[in-house]
């Protein structure tokens, strides 16, 4: 099955916008990340809770897992998984710095 | 009654079937308050002035900079360094003078929301940080106001419409902020400059739908774009009936300042400026 990443996430999977996943249950899926996207686990399991984090959706075909069986609901191999965050666009009151957008004067685009 | 001069400004909504003269005086007659006069608060202050609503509260503390023109297109060159409140009011002065611009040159707090709030038929949010986000949705569900939902990173964006009990309020959905830091909130600097118009337009669309009372508004459904495929999805949201706020027996009943701080990041690239 996939799981399909928004965009800020998709710099710990090699910019990749979906991957492939395998497991029986949500909380399968996303132990298993820690093997080959130990990044990206990091990123959405709470190792301390044994959840995923508490500020992330995640929807099993569009239904959010919180209305079926949380980290136990049952996935197969044709579902698909989207992982939602909550995002914002900027931390008011601190003020990014010229220099470090200067250091960014000569990155390439990404693919 | 509409005049001879917003018969023919208004042409366009009043040869809709959904609207009609007497939906163009009921936007007339509306009153919808933003939070933020930035790059969400921009597309929606113009359209929303465009249509004809009638009163535009607008609040933003903060002064147009050079880095805002990006994307924040109520504002232009010549108004940096000025309040944005008064930047906007003038923008939308020109486009539409039927429209009363409210301005409150301050950022909202727990203190200063409700009174502003309790003015208005709804609230759209151009907010760039969680602790205003959960300030403004939580107000929204105690001051029983439509909430529009808007929020853009990088080249991704959500859009909602939050009205319980009609649905999921925001904390619902996300019960807590990200820890500072964490993915989505920090590290991420940048933004599209066309994505908060693209977001902020369905806010308006939005908007406007809840004050005519037209449609299928964006209620229990979260609208996910994604700017880089420019793919559209929704994610079905529902109630969370231990939600804090709107659930069956809420913890949050009262606004205090001390709930609604704002989150501070460490590494160098989390010191991002203002942005709107």
């Amino acid at each position: 099955m996939t799981i399909y990443l928004p965009t800020p996430l998709r710099k710990h999977v090699g910019g990749a916008r979906e991957i492939t996943v395998a497991g029986k249950t949500i909380r399968d899926v996303f132990v298993g990340l820690r093997e080959n996207y130990p990044a990206l686990a990091e990123q959405l399991w709470d190792e301390e809770s044994n959840n995923l984090k508490k500020y992330l959706n995640v929807f099993l075909n569009d239904e959010n897992i919180r209305s079926l069986q949380g980290p136990d609901t049952p996935v197969q191999e044709s579902d698909a998984i989207s992982v939602i965050p909550a995002i914002a666009g900027g931390q008011p009151g601190s003020g990014l710095t010229f220099n470090v957008i200067l250091s960014h004067r000569e990155t390439k685009m990404a693919d | 009654m509409l005049t001879n001069d917003q018969i023919i400004r208004y042409s366009r909504h009043i040869l809709l079937p959904e609207m009609g003269g007497k939906g163009q005086e009921k936007l007339l007659s509306s009153k919808v308050l933003l939070i933020g006069a930035g790059g969400l608060g921009s597309p929606v202050a113009l359209y929303l002035a465009a249509a004809g609503v009638g009163t535009l509260g607008i609040v933003d503390g903060d002064h147009v900079d050079l880095s805002n023109l990006q994307r924040q297109v109520i504002h232009a060159t010549p108004d940096i360094g000025r309040l944005k409140v008064d930047s906007a009011r003038e923008t939308i002065a020109q486009i539409n003078p039927d429209v009363r611009v409210v301005t409150y040159p301050e950022y909202i707090t727990a203190t200063n929301i409700g009174g502003i709030l309790s003015e208005y038929d709804l609230v759209v949010d151009g907010c760039d940080n969680f602790a205003t986000r959960y300030l403004v949705s939580d107000a929204a569900v105690i001051y029983k106001k439509p909430y529009v939902y808007g929020s853009i990173l990088r080249l991704d964006g959500q859009a909602a419409v939050f009205n319980p009990p009609q649905g999921p309020c925001y904390r619902c959905i996300f019960p807590e902020a990200p820890p500072p830091g964490a993915v989505p909130s920090c590290q991420e600097a940048g933004v599209l400059g066309v994505l908060p118009g693209l977001l902020g337009v369905i806010q308006a669309t939005e908007a406007l739908k809840m004050l005519l009372g037209i449609g299928e508004p964006l209620i229990g459904r979260l609208l996910l774009v994604d700017a880089l495929y420019m793919e559209f999805t929704e994610a079905k949201v529902a109630r969370n009936k231990n939600c804090p706020v709107c659930g069956e027996n809420p913890t949050i009943t009262e606004l205090r300042d001390e709930n609604y701080r704002q989150e501070t990041c460490n590494t160098e690239l989390d010191e991002t400026e203002e942005e709107k």
